[in-house]
């Protein structure tokens, strides 16, 4: 404790605050939620995401989700993340396609071989083309993250307009997540020459699906 | 100005590859920002930058109470908090924690605070294997480099010298597309990823009312760094605090688009303690380490405390028409740029590098694209008069002082100086409109010097009152 209470002490002494002492109320924080039509904030992050090169459907109805999802992982080795929503749109259950983790050992095993990893997301931000993963017993951080690409899957109504208004729904995510990752397009550098290279260590190919 | 300072400058100056890599990224990251912040795309990006700054002199004016607050929070999550007060006791706190584990690998994400500490080489030294993740960061790590740039640590080195540093080092031949090195690292590194023990990131942002730790970034190697090892550490300056999870609406709108011109990175993590209930995968155990070295010392000053206020986005150094010619390594510390013009006299005292806050034009182009307002140019001067004060008894600046308070002796009254004027006309130096050489007595060593790098304008042969009176005459 020696080194926290010399550093407190120097703090206070050096901004001549007392122990304790509650700071003026702080200025409000800027939260600004535009109104836009659900079509509208649908249409920007489909936009958004392919201007990011990533790939995109919006989908109206389950048969229309599960053939751009069984397309895309024919022949190719997926896990899917254990959302409700992925086995209610029947993606669990394709072929190829492993889910229902719950070890990490055997989690993190089928990752590094898979090619496709598939997850819904909480929330996706339409003015920045963002996916919202919250992590949960349900949501592994893993799955969309070690796979060379990334099949996200979310219903419509979970499309928000962008940060103001994830932070307005969730004014302390540490209440209820660990762990809160925003994702927007695929993984990228430019580290040398500035040239872009994607899929550096993340996935290279990114898809969202929203489903109607 | 020092002798290493100077004869850097001159080397960086006399490199002409370097120079136009310099050049090419920097006014690429300027060009990338002036379109993300445009009105047209961000009509609220002025009001976004108040708000900022006035979050962060609130969070830095009352330090000490967002910093028990961070901690009673990180806690109530589960992590860990350690307080320390040199690079030294940071590396304790890393040590112990890797003994305990016995860990033997570790894998680190981009951290300006841990280069500023040499984490890696201490670690290093006790036999651990402290592996960079990023790209650009992996590339001078194993060049033995300091990164170039804030943002862009690899800047100065081309496709071929990372094809050299890859056959050194990883036995890869000849290999000099830029996506083959790319996807060379990536393999390289996953493995570290998938074996390390403890992952160590630094964080853009602490926040208070979460206990949370927040990182940005494109890669996906912080992520990775947080999420596959058992252990994460944060290693963080304790400036790095802001109050709420709603204030990263205005910071983070700020952050991407300041430093590379995109609304956001690729991800943004926000890290709160470890994993909880049910969760398949992320670190058991989670340790934020708040880094003082030096940073309470800045707080004494009630002006210059707002270089605290930085995000490191690196905007300042884009824009910067000292970078862009003198690059990184000229810098006598980690932070270059005028960020780092700014904090290393402060972190290190003024005499570490006396020319430091000299190496300025005082254009203003810092403070213009700063996201949180940091008044870089009035710093600098007030930084200067602390050098010129400390060195009043320098025989030089005692003549500079002496010189000066002629000028204004002369320069405050009329006729005095009308008749040194029309003296420096008659028998003064003469030029083609500026001065190219002075008289022998005149030209020693400190002018001499100040005339090789500015145009001293010749003296006019008739001043502006002469004129005027002779066309009264007429």
């Amino acid at each position: 404790m020696r080194a926290r209470e010399a550093i407190l002490r120097d703090v206070r002494r050096n901004l001549g605050r007392d122990a304790g002492e509650a700071p003026a109320t702080p200025p409000p924080a800027r939260i600004c939620i535009p109104e836009i039509p659900r079509e509208e904030r649908i249409a920007s992050m489909l936009e958004r995401v392919a201007a990011l090169a990533g790939r995109t459907l919006h989908a109206h109805s389950t048969s229309e989700v599960l053939d751009y999802v069984a397309e895309r992982t024919r022949g190719a080795a997926s896990v899917a993340s254990n959302a409700p929503f992925l086995r209610q749109m029947g993606i669990t259950a394709l072929p190829g396609v492993e889910s229902g983790f719950t070890d990490e050992r055997n989690l993190r095993e089928a990752c590094s071989r898979v090619e496709v990893g598939i997850t819904s997301a909480d929330y996706a931000l339409a003015d920045t083309g963002t996916l919202v993963m919250i992590a949960s017993p349900a949501e592994a951080r893993l799955v969309s993250l070690v796979p060379p690409a990334h099949i996200a899957v979310l219903p419509a109504e979970r499309v928000l307009t962008g940060l103001d208004e994830l932070f307005a729904l969730h004014p302390l995510p540490a209440g209820e997540t660990s762990s809160m990752v925003l994702i927007t397009g695929p993984s990228r550098t430019a580290d040398i020459e500035q040239i872009l290279v994607r899929g550096v260590h993340g996935p290279g190919e990114i898809h969202v699906v929203i489903v109607d | 100005m020092s002798a290493t300072f100077d004869r850097k400058i001159e080397a960086t100056l006399a490199d002409s590859r370097l120079q136009l890599a310099i050049y090419k990224a920097t006014g690429r990251l300027m060009s990338h920002r002036k379109t993300a912040v445009d009105s047209a795309v961000l009509p609220e990006y002025q009001e976004l930058r108040t708000q900022a700054n006035a979050i962060k002199r609130h969070t830095i004016e009352n330090l000490d109470w967002f910093l028990e607050e961070f901690e009673r929070n990180v806690l109530a999550h589960g992590g860990h908090v350690h307080w320390c007060r040199t690079a030294t006791e940071v590396a304790d706190v890393v040590l112990g924690i890797a003994k305990r584990r016995e860990a033997s690998l570790i894998v680190k994400s981009k951290s300006m605070t841990t280069e500023e500490i040499d984490l890696n080489e201490r670690l290093e030294h006790h036999g651990l294997e402290s592996v960079e993740t990023d790209l650009g960061e992996y590339i001078i790590q194993l060049k033995h480099e300091r990164p170039y740039h804030i943002v862009a640590p690899a800047l100065h080195l081309t496709r071929y010298d990372v094809a050299h540093v890859f056959e050194e080092k990883l036995g890869v031949a000849n290999e000099t597309e830029i996506e083959n090195q790319t996807m060379i690292a990536r393999r390289v590194l996953r493995d570290k990823f998938l074996r390390a023990d403890i992952g160590i990131s630094g964080a853009n942002f602490l926040i208070a009312d979460s206990g949370a730790v927040v990182l940005v970034e494109n890669e996906g190697n912080a992520r990775l760094t947080t999420s596959a090892p058992k252990v994460h550490i944060a290693v963080a300056g304790m400036e790095k605090l802001i109050p709420r999870a709603q204030d990263l609406a205005t910071f983070l709108k700020l952050l991407g688009r300041s430093g590379t011109g995109q609304a956001l990175t690729v991800y943004t993590s926000f890290l709160s303690g470890p994993r909880r209930e049910g969760e398949v995968d992320g670190p058991e155990e989670f340790h934020v380490v708040l880094l003082d070295a030096g940073r309470t010392k800045l707080l004494a000053d009630p002006d210059k405390r707002q270089s605290l206020y930085c995000i490191r986005c690196g905007a300042c150094l884009n824009h910067c028409p000292v970078y862009r010619k003198i690059g990184g390594h000229s810098f006598p510390w980690v932070y270059s740029g005028p960020i780092g013009a700014i904090i290393t006299p402060q972190f290190h005292g003024v005499q570490s590098e006396p020319g430091l806050p000299f190496a300025s034009s005082l254009c203003g182009a810092c403070a213009e694209v700063c996201p949180v307002k940091i008044d870089i140019p009035k710093i600098l001067l007030e930084l200067r008069a602390e050098v010129k004060a400390e060195e009043k008894h320098h025989a030089i600046n005692q003549a500079e002082r002496a010189a000066f308070r002629m000028f204004a002796y002369v320069a405050s009254r009329p006729r005095l100086w009308q008749r040194a004027t029309k003296l420096a006309a008659r028998f003064g130096p003469r030029g083609q409109g500026y001065v190219k050489k002075v008289p022998g007595f005149m030209n020693v060593g400190p002018v001499r010097a100040w005339l090789s790098q500015r145009d001293l304008p010749a003296p006019a042969e008739k001043s502006f009152r002469e004129m005027w009176k002779e066309r009264q005459g007429r």
